[in-house]
């Protein structure tokens, strides 16, 4: 991997959000370097796709600062949210496509809305996107036809259409054949790479996470409980990393939801 | 808490949640006209809207128009033939539906049929992620989804419900004249000299223009609003349908009391 300019692209500090009285993150601290791809794993509903809401401006900090590209992505306004997530891409778990159009005008949709390119040079792009995922032969297909693999990598083409300089993907393994999944993974990194730009994995895939990012942070509790390269990930004696990546029943996070006593459940009494 | 305490406290919690909704389709509104100029500076976004809501709907109109004119027809010369006046029967038949039942059954239509489909679309949208998707690619979902298929409702309910009107005035026609035998040249001038434009036919327009911002803005709400489920975008429809109706019965009522007062 090139040598990384020091200074973070993505900068989250001590950052909390709650939904209602239910918080979801305390004190969150992640950064994310310039080219740098990474992975933020943890259980459902840990809060992962939250920290990606956050850092795209859909949901704001309750306190703490998140930084993108060094301004303060809580403080702007509409406008300025929108100049910002111009330069964003975002792959959504299950693609998230316009199923009223082809895939030719889901990849066009960004270039039509936010460029006065004429149509052969959309053309040209879109054409160049879809061969970059390997689908410039399925232009002219609904996503209705598209298996959950295609569709996936539709979408990855739509979010660097515009050649961003953050991808964001939540969950892009989720319910993908071991072929897709492979595909994605090296999707993710190849297009990272040559677009010079920075990626965010929010994903519970250990084993195929580990083999393309740079960094992982582990989120439970709504803290980042471990962090590392792969390298330290996988060497890690941490119990919660521990259990996480062998895909142990029980550990840290227990396998039982908290419940009162078994005999008291099962026998309608106090156990003694 | 129970008994009466509990049905009191239910109540208070139904009238809160209602004027906090109330509220916030309010603001919705307020929002969707704010960012309408796309609407119209991107005339294929609403044109698109104005074929899905009103094109696709002309089949329900034209034969509901036309069977409720013949229905009118019929019932209508047998009262008016008792005090010897089935040659007005283009008269009851024209101020019926231009006053009445022209916006108020095409409106109904339009919400059944239309209204409850753009609920759907927008709360599919909104359950697959696509709304989402749409902001980040800082895309506007108002502007872009929302504002068009409001206007293109609002373009289309008043033409559905002239093209309605006509198809009933058609309708009555076939059974009085053709069928029973009313007199042609009375059946029309009548009509001629007691519809007046302004007071019957423009009233009756202003009618459907109302319709049509209450019914496509419930159902661009529900839909926008929706839970983001294959029941919640079940429950959004039905909400769409029956808010629409009642609604438009509700705002009938009303225009017409300040309307037509008896004075003519």
């Amino acid at each position: 991997m090139a040598t990384l300019p020091d200074n973070p692209l993505v900068r989250l500090q001590d950052v909390r959000f709650a939904y209602g009285e239910r918080e979801i993150l305390r004190g969150v601290n992640l950064q994310v370097r310039r080219g740098q791809v990474v992975a933020i794993m943890g259980g459902s509903g840990c809060g992962k796709t939250t920290l990606l809401r956050l850092i795209g401006g859909q949901l704001r900090a309750r306190s703490g600062l998140v930084e993108v590209g060094g301004r303060d992505v809580s403080r702007m306004g509409r406008s300025e949210l929108y100049a910002l997530r111009r330069r964003m891409g975002m792959l959504f778990q299950f693609g998230a496509l316009f199923t009223d159009v082809s895939v030719f005008d889901n990849v066009a949709f960004p270039l039509r809305e936010h460029t006065d390119l004429p149509p052969e040079l959309i053309r040209d792009l879109v054409l160049m996107k879809l061969n970059a995922v390997g689908l410039r032969g399925a232009d002219r297909l609904d996503p209705a036809e598209l298996s959950g693999g295609m569709a996936r990598r539709v979408s990855l083409a739509r979010a660097v259409a515009l050649d961003p300089m953050l991808v964001m993907y939540d969950e892009p393994f989720a319910g993908l054949d071991p072929i897709s999944l492979g595909v994605i993974g090296q999707l993710i990194r190849r297009l990272n790479d040559a677009l010079g730009a920075s990626s965010i994995l929010v994903t519970h895939d250990v084993h195929e996470s580990l083999e393309i990012v740079d960094y992982v942070y582990f989120v439970s509790d709504g803290r980042i409980v471990a962090e590392g390269t792969p390298e330290d990930i996988r060497g890690s004696r941490d119990p919660f990393v521990h259990q996480f990546v062998n895909a142990e029943a029980d550990g840290p996070v227990p396998f039982h939801y908290p419940a009162p006593p078994i005999a008291e459940g099962f026998l309608g009494r106090s156990a003694t | 808490m129970s008994g009466p305490l509990a049905v009191v406290r239910r109540l208070g919690a139904m009238v809160t949640d209602g004027i906090w909704r109330l509220g916030f389709a309010a603001r919705f509104f307020g929002l969707m006209l704010l960012y309408s100029g796309q609407s119209f500076t991107r005339l294929h976004l609403t044109i698109r809207e104005i074929y899905f809501g009103g094109v696709l709907s002309l089949l329900i109109i034209v034969v509901s128009g036309l069977f409720v004119g013949m229905v009118l027809g019929l019932q209508g010369y047998e009262t008016l033939q008792r005090f010897g006046s089935g040659d007005a029967l283009g008269v009851l038949v024209a101020l019926s539906l231009t006053r009445e039942l022209g916006p108020v059954v095409a409106g109904l239509l339009f919400a059944s049929r239309a209204g409850s489909a753009v609920t759907a679309e927008i709360g599919l949208m909104k359950a697959t992620e696509q709304i989402r998707a749409m902001d980040m690619m800082a895309v506007n979902p108002i502007a872009r989804v929302v504002a068009p298929r409001f206007w293109g409702g609002v373009i289309s309910m008043p033409l559905l419900a002239a093209i309605f009107t006509a198809m009933g005035i058609f309708g009555g026609w076939l059974i009085g004249v053709v069928f029973i035998g009313v007199d042609e040249g009375a059946f029309w001038s009548q009509m001629q000299n007691a519809v007046d434009f302004r007071y019957d036919v423009m009233n009756g327009v202003i009618k459907s223009v109302v319709f049509g911002v209450a019914v496509s803005l419930i159902a661009v709400f529900e839909g926008y609003d929706c839970t983001p489920t294959a029941e919640g975008v079940s429950r959004a429809i039905t909400r769409t349908v029956v808010s629409s109706a009642l609604a438009i019965l509700a705002l009938d009522f009303v225009l017409t009391s300040f309307m037509f007062r008896g004075t003519s």
